[in-house]
């Protein structure tokens, strides 16, 4: 019997990869932005994005995939009813989306007419991280009753974005939520990222982030033309 | 719970490259893995275990070598090694880092044994 040692060197999450850039690609050619928003459960991923259509929503046509374990349609009854063309993956008890769901998920929007796609991942603040999907950029929704130490305690999933969101602000009179701590582990991870507090229930600090996405939608545009 | 996911990728990376050479079995695969991926060494294991049966991968050992945690700081250049989390520039005490090494999280290599080969 001959003995070998074959050299691979390969990224285990080589296949998962290669497909999230077949994503990229079917995006880019529809000429659609993607954004992958990754939250605890509970956090307001999809109160965010119901803000966000309504502020947006004379501007640009969004659409938005949810992601969700469990066989419901919550969510995306939520967006439809907001009037924005949504479809739903469930991942069968598996904890995040990855490129091969998202990639069925794709030719179920009409992608030639949306310019902003949503992509809601699974509450969870580890296994998203893990997993490209192939969108453009990540989006992190954190929220005051979450507690600050968050960024401390889930590192991977704060590194690498490319905006932060800090939901129910309006709460933050009743919590002891130390802000400045909480940003600092942001910083450690992303030093200069963008920065968003607001509350979806009182509307405070939507303008702002609403702004800011309407601007990566036209450099984004500006970038392939 | 993503372990399962990994672990079949695994699975398919070591089948791939030892069919490729040949190998009638194989016998050890060498993971590299940085301490900053979220991965459990015992719940790979025990997917392995569940996963390689039936395939030339059955019963191969998985051997896993972690890369530790090492940032850059980004305002004075100095590298240094975490060990208990996020943790300023130990030289300047700037917050402005990123990560040197620890993300690492691969496949090595895969040890394998071939058939003799006829006269």
């Amino acid at each position: 019997m001959n003995r070998m040692t074959v050299p691979v060197v390969e990224e285990i999450l080589s296949a998962n990869d290669s497909l999230a850039a077949l994503n990229r690609q079917k995006l880019d050619d529809a000429r659609v932005l993607g954004m992958n928003i990754m939250a605890s459960p509970g956090a307001g991923k999809t109160s965010v994005i119901l803000r966000t259509i309504e502020a947006l929503k004379e501007q640009l046509q969004l659409g938005v995939v949810e992601g969700d374990t469990a066989a419901v349609t919550i969510d995306a009854d939520k967006v439809i009813m907001a009037g924005m063309p949504a479809v739903q993956i469930n991942t069968g008890g598996q904890c995040h989306l990855d490129a091969v769901m998202l990639g069925k998920a794709l030719p179920a929007l009409p992608l030639d007419e949306i310019d902003l796609l949503i992509v809601e991942n699974v509450g969870n603040l580890i296994c998203p991280h893990s997993f490209a999907l192939g969108t453009h950029f990540n989006v992190v929704i954190a929220s005051v009753p979450e507690g600050d130490d968050k960024p401390y305690k889930y590192p991977n999933i704060y590194r690498g974005i490319d905006a932060l969101i800090l939901n129910k602000m309006d709460l933050l009179p009743y919590i002891d939520f130390n802000e400045a701590y909480f940003r600092r582990g942001i910083e450690i991870l992303n030093p200069g990222v963008d920065y968003f507090p607001l509350s979806c229930t009182t509307g405070e600090g939507v303008a702002e982030w609403a702004n800011w996405m309407m601007d990566r939608v036209k450099r984004y545009r500006s970038g392939l033309a | 719970m993503h372990e399962l996911a990994i672990t079949e990728s695994i699975l398919s990376i070591a089948l791939d490259h030892a069919g490729r050479c040949g190998a009638t079995r194989v016998t050890d695969l060498n993971l590299v893995i940085g301490q900053l991926s979220s991965i459990v060494d015992d719940s790979v294991q025990f997917y392995w275990d569940i996963v390689c049966k039936e395939t030339i991968c059955e019963g191969a050992v998985l051997h896993f070598e972690r890369i530790p945690a090492q940032m850059v700081c980004l305002n004075c250049d100095h590298t240094y090694a975490i060990t208990r989390g996020l943790e300023a520039c130990p030289q300047c005490e700037s917050f402005h880092v990123r990560v040197h090494a620890g993300e690492e999280f691969r496949l090595e290599s895969i040890e394998v044994e071939m058939a003799e080969r006829g006269l």
